[in-house]
């Protein structure tokens, strides 16, 4: 069908015809560009999301939240040691060492820089 | 048979005098450490002679090593973590070398210790620390005070974050050391299983059992070696991000 309008339009107006090929052209070339912009910007994203997460990202939470309850008995203990203080210190570092690790695995997983994000654009 | 823990056991090689009451020694751990760095030196200096267009095989072993690197440096740290490349660089590579060198049957694995590790750690954190406070003073330990927070949540959360980023070189370095010393462990347990079974009259029939699941357990080993080099660097990269932008 455009073939034949072609056609019969072509030897008409040759220059609306170059025209609206311009046109066309642009607008594939509009289309062209959005699409590889999307791709790159896909990729960007998903090459970094495979770095935050992934099977080396599993291995960090285990860890990250042990250490953090670790540190914080540590500390208490060496508190109570150094003053005195018998159980208290090591009470009260030991929850702060469990919200610490909890800290930990909700920032190695990722979760808190959105949310931060979040919160500084709405801020601001 | 040898248990599975004398595998670990550090030897003196060539004794060199005595500080103190303390042996000084050159031991097997001090041998691979050396055979590691000579190995990555080697494989740089000698992939690297020719800069040919087209690489040829060590020369594209070393650029994808580098380029590796550099682009978890760019992606964790950012551009201007490229400052800090050659340190996490070389600490890839040696945690690297070190694991696979580890897999050599009979060989010594140097991140299996953890003071290995906790030396390494300790070298990333006082980094971090030193470079932080060099470049932003008393801004650096912003770090420790979360934004966008009521002032009397202040009270719980900077204590977190002290006993967050103190648990950070801790983290570091158990975790390196753990994961290859219960892998090496559960190997050379596994192992173990095959000659024993295999000396057990009838019961020979099943010593092919645990030795696919050391087949598969050192293909596992390998994936853990390279994986925990790469977790190492990454992490260096995160940490290494606070100190350069603290304020965050």
């Amino acid at each position: 069908m455009t073939g034949q309008d072609g056609k019969s339009s072509g030897p008409e107006r040759p220059a609306e015809k170059d025209a609206s090929l311009e046109s066309r052209l642009k607008s594939l070339d509009a289309g062209l560009k959005r699409a590889t912009n999307q791709t790159e910007a896909e990729i960007r994203r998903e090459s970094t999301s495979s770095d935050s997460s992934g099977i080396g990202q599993a291995m960090r939470l285990s860890t990250e939240f042990v250490a953090g309850i670790i540190v914080g008995g540590g500390l208490g203990w060496a508190v109570d040691k150094w003053l005195g203080t018998a159980p208290f210190g090591m009470i009260v570092l030991l929850m702060l060492g469990f919200g610490a690790g909890v800290m930990n695995v909700v920032r190695a997983a990722g979760l808190m820089k959105s949310r931060t994000d979040d919160k500084s654009g709405a801020q601001n | 048979m040898a248990g599975p823990i004398e595998q670990f056991e550090i030897k003196p090689i060539v004794s060199l005098g005595k500080i103190g009451g303390s042996e000084i020694a050159f031991t097997n751990s001090a041998l691979f450490m050396v055979a590691a760095v000579a190995i990555i030196v080697l494989l740089f200096v000698y992939g690297t002679r020719n800069r040919s267009l087209v690489p040829g095989r060590l020369q594209s072993l070393a650029e994808m090593g580098y380029e590796f690197v550099a682009n978890t440096v760019k992606d964790s740290a950012g551009h201007d973590g490229m400052k800090f490349m050659p340190l996490v660089f070389s600490l890839f590579m040696f945690v690297l070398v070190c694991n696979m060198l580890g897999m050599i049957p009979g060989a010594f694995t140097v991140t299996s210790h953890l003071i290995v590790t906790a030396a390494l750690a300790a070298l990333v954190i006082l980094t971090v620390i030193i470079y932080g406070i060099a470049k932003h003073g008393s801004h650096f330990f912003g770090l420790f005070v979360p934004k966008g927070v009521h002032p009397l949540m202040l009270i719980i959360l900077v204590p977190i974050e002290v006993i967050s980023f103190v648990s950070r070189p801790i983290s570091l370095s158990v975790r390196l050391f753990a994961n290859m010393l219960a892998g090496h462990i559960a190997l050379k347990i596994f192992a173990g299983f095959v000659a024993t079974l295999l000396f057990a009259g009838g019961w020979a029939i099943l010593s092919p059992l645990p030795l696919v699941l050391t087949i598969a357990l050192i293909a596992l080993e390998f994936l853990v070696a390279g994986l925990q080099a790469y977790v190492f660097a990454v992490l260096t990269c995160i940490y290494l991000h606070d100190a350069l932008h603290p304020g965050h």
